[in-house]
C-alpha cells in the first residue's frame, strides 16, 4: 500500500479525491490537512510516499510548506491555476491535475507515479516554482519550532553559509537549506543583486558605494552594515542601478 | 455633405437685411448727386439684388466645395472674377432701363473702382463669413464623432471590468460540484443552478446602468452561497442594511469582486473562521457600502488595496462618476475595510 496525504483547504477538494481512491487498493489515504501547517506536520509525523498538494491554502502556499519539509515525499499538484501558471513543474513534479479533474486523469497521475516510483526532485520544482506567477513575494522560514514569514521587503541582505544560505533581516537572521544561485535568481525580480561571491543585497537599500583596495569596492546599507563587492558584482550594481 | 448655411432660416434673414442696408446705404450716397429717384432706386436694387444673389450662389456652392484654411486665396480670386461679371450684369441691366446717352451711364463709368472696391469687400467678407460657418459645421461633426467613439470605447471598457470572473473562483467552483455529484447529487444540483445564475448576472450586457441595491445583493449572495459551499464552515457572512437602502442605486456587480479579494485575504490569511462583513447605509445622497474582513499584517503579501480587483473597480467609478475618490481602504486591527461610495443622482 502506498501511503498517501491530501493536503488541500476546501474539504470537498478532498473528497473527491478518496472518492476516486475508493476503488483504488493500491493508495490508502492516511492523513487529510486543512492548511499548509498541518500538511507540514503530518508529513513529518507520518513519513508519506505521496501528497496531493494544492497551491493556493491559508497562511503559506503549497510550494512554500514544501521548502519547509525536510526530504519531502513525491507530490501531485491539484490546482485550479491554469496550465500556463504551472507548466513549469510539469518537468519535476510527479503530475499536476487541474481542478476538476477527472477519474481517468487522475488514475493516470497515479499510474506516472508508480512507475517513477522514486521521490521526485523537489528541490527542482521549487526552484522553478520561485520563479512562477503564483509565488508570492516574501521568504517562508523555520525559527525553531515556529514558522516565520518574511516579506522580501524585510531582507538586507544574504550570505553564503557552507551548505545554507543566511538571511539577514528585520526579523531576525535565519538559515535556509538552499543555494546562493537560487536567491539569486529568484530575488532578481525583487531588486536583489549578487554582489559578491558570498553576498546577494537588498538594493534598495544601498546608500553608498565606496572604492575598497584593488578592484573591488563596498556597499554601505542603510542599516549600518557594510558589504565587500567583487569586480562582477560591481558592475551589475553599475548596470542595476544606473550609474 | 455639409449643410448649407442659408438652411437655417434665421441666417438667411440676416443676410436678406444685410443686402436690404447696403441698398439703402447706396441709395442715401448716390442722392448726393444730382440724379432722380428712379435712376437711383434701379442702381441701388440691381446692384444689391444682383450682388446678393451672386453670393447666395456662391455661399451655398461652397458646401459642395469647401476650401481648405489655408486656401483664402480662393476667396479671393473668386471674389475679384465675381465682382467683374457683377459690373458687367449692372450695365446690361441699366441698358434696359436706361437710354442710350443717359448722364446716369456716363456716372456709372466713373464710379467702377469705387463700386468695384466695395463690391469686392461685400463679397468676400460673405464668402469668408460662410466658410468659417462651414468650417465650423465640420469642426462640430468631427467632435460629434470623437465624442461618439469615446462613448463607444468607455462602454465598452465598463462592461468588460464587469464581466471580470476569476478563473479560480469558477475552477474551483466547478470542482466542487464534480465532488458533490457522487455524494450529494442534489446539492450538485443546487450550486449548478447558483453558479449559472450568477454567471448570468455577470455576463448580461449593460442593458441597465444602476441597480438597486436589493438586486445586487441578490447576486451577491449567489456568489457567497458558492464560497460557503467551497469552504465550509471557515466562511461566515453578514449583510446588513435597513429597508431605506434597499432602492439605491449602484453599478451592477461591483461589490462581488470587493468581497472576493475580502476572503481571499480573509481566509489565505488566518487558520480559523472568518467573518466577513457587508454593510451599507445612506449618508448625505451616497450610499456607503463597506466590506470588512480579517487580515494578517505579518502575512508579508505587502501593501494592500493595490490588488486588481481594486483598481478595477476604482477604474469603472471613474469612468462612471469622473471620480477618484469613492474606494477607500483601511486597516486596523487585523481588521481590513473596503469603503465604497456611490454617488445617488
Amino acid at each position: 500500500m502506498i501511503k498517501a496525504i491530501i493536503i488541500d483547504d476546501e474539504p470537498l477538494a478532498r473528497e473527491i479525491i478518496k472518492e476516486y481512491l475508493q476503488t483504488n487498493n493500491d493508495v490508502e489515504i492516511i492523513a487529510e490537512c486543512n492548511d499548509g501547517f498541518e500538511g507540514m506536520k503530518s508529513i513529518q509525523k507520518l513519513q508519506p510516499e505521496l501528497i496531493f498538494l494544492d497551491i493556493q491554502m491559508p497562511k503559506i502556499n503549497g510550494f512554500e510548506m514544501l521548502e519547509l519539509v525536510e526530504n519531502p515525499p513525491a507530490v501531485i499538484f491539484t490546482t485550479a491555476f491554469d496550465e500556463y501558471a504551472i507548466r513549469a513543474f510539469d518537468q519535476n513534479a510527479i503530475d499536476y491535475l487541474l481542478k476538476p479533474f477527472s477519474k481517468d486523469r487522475f488514475e493516470q497521475a497515479l499510474k506516472k507515479f508508480q512507475q517513477t516510483n522514486s521521490v521526485g526532485p523537489v528541490q527542482n520544482i521549487l526552484e522553478e516554482a520561485a520563479l512562477s506567477p503564483i509565488q508570492q513575494n516574501r521568504i517562508v522560514v523555520k525559527d525553531g519550532t515556529k514558522i516565520k514569514i518574511i516579506p522580501v521587503t524585510k531582507i538586507y541582505y544574504l550570505e553564503s553559509a557552507d551548505d545554507y544560505v543566511k538571511i539577514i533581516s528585520a526579523e531576525g537572521t535565519f538559515l535556509k537549506n538552499r543555494t546562493m544561485s537560487f536567491y539569486e535568481n529568484s530575488l532578481a525580480q525583487f531588486h536583489f543583486i549578487r554582489i559578491h561571491r558570498s553576498y546577494i543585497v537588498n538594493s534598495q537599500l544601498i546608500t553608498r558605494i565606496d572604492p575598497f583596495e584593488k578592484d573591488s569596492h563596498t556597499v554601505l546599507l542603510n542599516t549600518g552594515q557594510r558589504l565587500q563587492v567583487s569586480k562582477t558584482g560591481y558592475t551589475k550594481l553599475k548596470e542595476a542601478l544606473g550609474f | 455633405m455639409a449643410e448649407s448655411v442659408f438652411s437655417e432660416k434665421k441666417f438667411f434673414i440676416y443676410f436678406q437685411v444685410w443686402w436690404v442696408i447696403a441698398a439703402v446705404f447706396q441709395y442715401f450716397i448716390i442722392r448726393q448727386k444730382a440724379f432722380d429717384n428712379f435712376h437711383i432706386l434701379t442702381d441701388a436694387i440691381s446692384s444689391n439684388l444682383i450682388l446678393g444673389m451672386i453670393c447666395y450662389f456662391l455661399a451655398n456652392n461652397m458646401r459642395y466645395y469647401l476650401p481648405r484654411e489655408e486656401k483664402y486665396w480662393y476667396i479671393i480670386i473668386s471674389s475679384i472674377i465675381v465682382c467683374f461679371i457683377w459690373l458687367i450684369l449692372i450695365q446690361l441691366v441699366f441698358n434696359i432701363f436706361f437710354p442710350d446717352g443717359d448722364a446716369y451711364l456716363q456716372f456709372y463709368k466713373s464710379t467702377y473702382a469705387i463700386r468695384f472696391g466695395a463690391g469686392f469687400l461685400l463679397v468676400s467678407s460673405i464668402n469668408m463669413f460662410s466658410l468659417l460657418l462651414y468650417n465650423q459645421q465640420a469642426q462640430k461633426e468631427i467632435t460629434a464623432r470623437q465624442s461618439e467613439t469615446e462613448k463607444l470605447n468607455r462602454e465598452a471598457e465598463l462592461t468588460k471590468l464587469r464581466q471580470q470572473l476569476q478563473p479560480h473562483f469558477l475552477f474551483n467552483s466547478l470542482n466542487s460540484i464534480s465532488s458533490l455529484t457522487a455524494s450529494s447529487p442534489e446539492k450538485a444540483r443546487q450550486m449548478i443552478q447558483q453558479l449559472s445564475e450568477f454567471l448570468r448576472g455577470m455576463l448580461k450586457k449593460d442593458d441597465e446602468k444602476f441597480i438597486s441595491l436589493k438586486t445586487e445583493m441578490q447576486y451577491l449572495n449567489l456568489y457567497l452561497e458558492i464560497e460557503k459551499v467551497r469552504f465550509g464552515h471557515r466562511l461566515q457572512t453578514e449583510i446588513l442594511y435597513s429597508q431605506q437602502e434597499e432602492n439605491a442605486l449602484l453599478p451592477p456587480m461591483i461589490l462581488q469582486p470587493i468581497v472576493e479579494n475580502a476572503i481571499k485575504y480573509g481566509l489565505y490569511d488566518t487558520l480559523d473562521e472568518v467573518l466577513i462583513s457587508i454593510k451599507g447605509r445612506l449618508d448625505d445622497h451616497q450610499l456607503i457600502i463597506t466590506v470588512t474582513n480579517p487580515y494578517d499584517p505579518e502575512s508579508g503579501r505587502g501593501p494592500r488595496g493595490t490588488g486588481f480587483g481594486l483598481s478595477s473597480i476604482r477604474r469603472r467609478l471613474f469612468l462612471l462618476y469622473s471620480r477618484k475618490d469613492l474606494v477607500q481602504v483601511s486597516e486596523l486591527e487585523n481588521l481590513f475595510t473596503t469603503e465604497l461610495r456611490i454617488p445617488q443622482l
